[in-house]
């Protein structure tokens, strides 16, 4: 690791003249402090090397064509492909998903930015979509299972992408109303003083300077609603074979097969379960710096 | 996408119509019921969950959390073994975590040249984009079985010791324990716990830093006299962010915590954490003892609730001093 080298030679110019003058105590803590800091990174990125290692290499030699279409295998015990079912279920879910939360998302970002700004509603909605930001995964489940999986009698891909959404559409406000701020006031002004409506203003002047920024905040979200567990295992239940229909009987995801692989002593369902998680991972770290990406350039044109 | 759906609009009419204003209004009506859903949604979660869970509730009172014994098959629901299951892991997740996590971000924002900046933002990034149920994977299937000679070793050399004894003394047997759930989640947290230290950091003026090295101070001393005093709501904060991560956190830890409902003080051993049960028994479970499940849901919809609104208003009461300072 030649990164984490860097910074003391860095830290030493500033301080070799002042070394002489120092009590070695201070000296020693000084270093000692840099030395914690560089560890402390280290600790963090060991592991992410492991993990995203360790899943390439077990995922990596299961994954081909046929793992990503053909159907689940209904034993545990059996060896091979594939995981068809939960590619289709995750991709349908998730795009369900994010056609609720995102434009509700951004439109609710509107009013916070454009129409509500520091006014009491805003303010209170600003906090609680920052306090749902943080309500587990699984209440999510919970409350879709109880409010629409109970009266429909039936556990859907939609029910699913319901529960997605809700943990979605916060993230996608806050990380909106941010990219909505950052759009100078003379644009609206401009815009308004040509006669144009504040709807007319804010869909054709202010969301396309903004819409970068809000293509990478959405991109997040969807990453972290793809990989999504707990509400899928409560609310989809189950399915060997693939399933087009959010709205008819059970779906699957990767990321439930995982976890339901995950726990088996036998070798196929492990093996399954990693080629899922590298299907998943290579799906979420895709839209992870697909947005990096928008974001970067976005704030250098800026 | 929404901008270009525009329905086209007399431009030569430049006179306010009674079409624009309407469209105006309904603009402006749409976007206050999509601000107002929030709310709506989060209102509705607490009246639907807790109106279900009510069954269990009524039956068990207080006892809900304060019994110790989960027999679903006698309709007998105490959550106390899950409650402290939550709580231990979540403590060993946070004193892992947060030395770690401001480690990093000091590291970030005081000694890592600019051009690092980046990469090291990047592993930070990627360490929140793996999900969540990819760490139990690791974590049963690796990790567990990684550490179990480990954790025989270590339980052979201090079992007989006072303190150590009691926490790291016996168990082991499989390698999913509190020590192996908590020291995952810790991983997991670290993101948001640096992250939000590093804004928080961020806030730190540039005065003071250079006034304290002008005094002659090494990195280390300005670090500890100007920025972590100024900075110590906010990480405060930070941690109260992670924590509600780690109550919350479901998959992973149903994975690597072994799921068994005891109360002990060896980390070594098994265990179950509230989130982790509603998902193992979500399948199996019927009538009384779902309405229980729902139940450990409310528990903790309130608990993360009242844990991250007050670790958000700390963080933003942090920043607005910085500010005026």
């Amino acid at each position: 690791m030649t990164v984490v080298d860097m910074p003391t030679d860095a830290g030493h110019d500033v301080e070799v003249s002042l070394e002489a003058n120092l009590s070695p105590a201070r000296r020693i803590a000084d270093h000692a402090a840099t030395a914690a800091m560089v560890l402390s990174f280290a600790v963090a990125a060991v592991p992410l090397v492991m993990i995203i290692g360790y899943v390439f290499l077990k995922g990596g030699q299961v994954v081909d064509m046929a793992f990503l279409t053909e159907a689940i295998p209904n034993s545990y015990r059996r060896v091979g492909p594939g995981m068809g079912p939960a590619v289709v279920g995750t991709v349908i879910i998730t795009a369900a998903a994010s056609a609720m939360a995102i434009p509700l998302g951004v439109l609710g970002a509107i009013y916070l930015n454009e129409y509500g700004k520091q006014n009491r509603l805003a303010r209170t909605i600003r906090f609680m979509a920052d306090v749902m930001t943080g309500v587990p995964s699984v209440v999510m489940g919970v409350f879709v299972y109880v409010v629409w999986v109970l009266r429909f009698r039936e556990q859907t891909g939609f029910a699913g992408s319901l529960a997605l959404a809700c943990l979605m559409l916060p993230i996608v406000i806050r990380t909106t109303e941010e990219m909505l701020r950052l759009v100078p006031d003379e644009l609206r002004l401009a815009s308004l003083a040509l006669g144009a409506r504040r709807w007319r203003t804010t869909l054709t002047v202010v969301l396309p300077a903004a819409l970068p920024g809000i293509t990478s905040g959405a991109m997040l979200a969807v990453a972290r609603a793809a990989g999504e567990t707990a509400p899928i295992l409560l609310v989809t239940g189950l399915t060997f074979d693939t399933n087009w229909s959010l709205f008819e009987g059970n779906n699957t995801t990767l990321a439930a097969q995982i976890f339901r692989n995950a726990s088996q002593p036998y070798e196929g369902a492990q093996l399954r379960a990693y080629g899922a998680a590298f299907t998943l991972i290579l799906l979420v770290f895709a839209c992870t710096i697909v947005a990096r990406i928008i974001s970067a350039r976005f704030s250098t044109t800026r | 996408m929404t901008a270009t759906a525009l329905p086209p609009e007399a431009p030569s009419d430049l006179t306010s119509s009674d079409k624009g204003a309407v469209a105006d209004r309904a603009f402006s009506g749409a976007a206050l019921g999509a601000g107002v859903a929030i709310l709506a949604i989060l209102g509705l979660i607490a009246w639907a969950t807790i109106s279900k869970a009510w069954p269990a509730f009524a039956e068990q009172g207080f006892g809900f959390l304060t019994v110790d014994r989960w027999a679903p098959s006698q309709d007998v629901f105490g959550a106390l073994s899950m409650v402290y299951g939550t709580f231990v892991v979540s403590a060993i997740a946070l004193l892992a975590s947060v030395p770690v996590s401001i480690g990093i971000a000091l590291f970030t924002t005081e000694v890592a040249p600019r051009r690092m900046r980046s990469a090291i933002t990047l592993v930070v990034d990627l360490l929140a984009a793996v999900p969540s149920v990819v760490y139990g994977l690791w974590g049963v299937l690796f990790v567990a079985p990684s550490v179990t000679p480990l954790f025989h070793s270590i339980s052979n050399v201090v079992g007989d010791w006072p303190l150590l004894g009691s926490l790291f003394g016996g168990g082991g047997g499989s390698g999913r324990s509190f020590l192996t759930a908590g020291l995952i989640l810790a991983l997991m947290i670290t993101p948001i716990i640096t992250s939000v230290t590093r804004e928080v950091l961020a806030t730190v003026p540039r005065g003071e830093k250079d006034a304290a090295l002008a005094l002659g101070a090494t990195r280390w001393e300005m670090i500890r006299g100007a920025v972590l005093p100024h900075s110590f709501g906010g990480m405060v904060g930070a941690t109260m962010l992670g924590l509600g991560r780690a109550m919350g956190e479901t998959i992973a830890v149903a994975l690597t915590i072994g799921s068994s409902f005891q109360i002990t003080t060896e980390l070594f051993e098994s265990g179950a954490a509230m989130p982790s049960t509603i998902a193992l028994e979500w399948g199996e479970s019927s009538g009384q003892h779902r309405a229980a499940l729902i139940g450990l849901g409310v528990v903790l919809f309130a608990a993360t609730i009242a844990v991250n609104s007050g670790a958000r208003a700390i963080v933003a009461r942090a920043e607005r001093r910085m500010r005026g300072a």
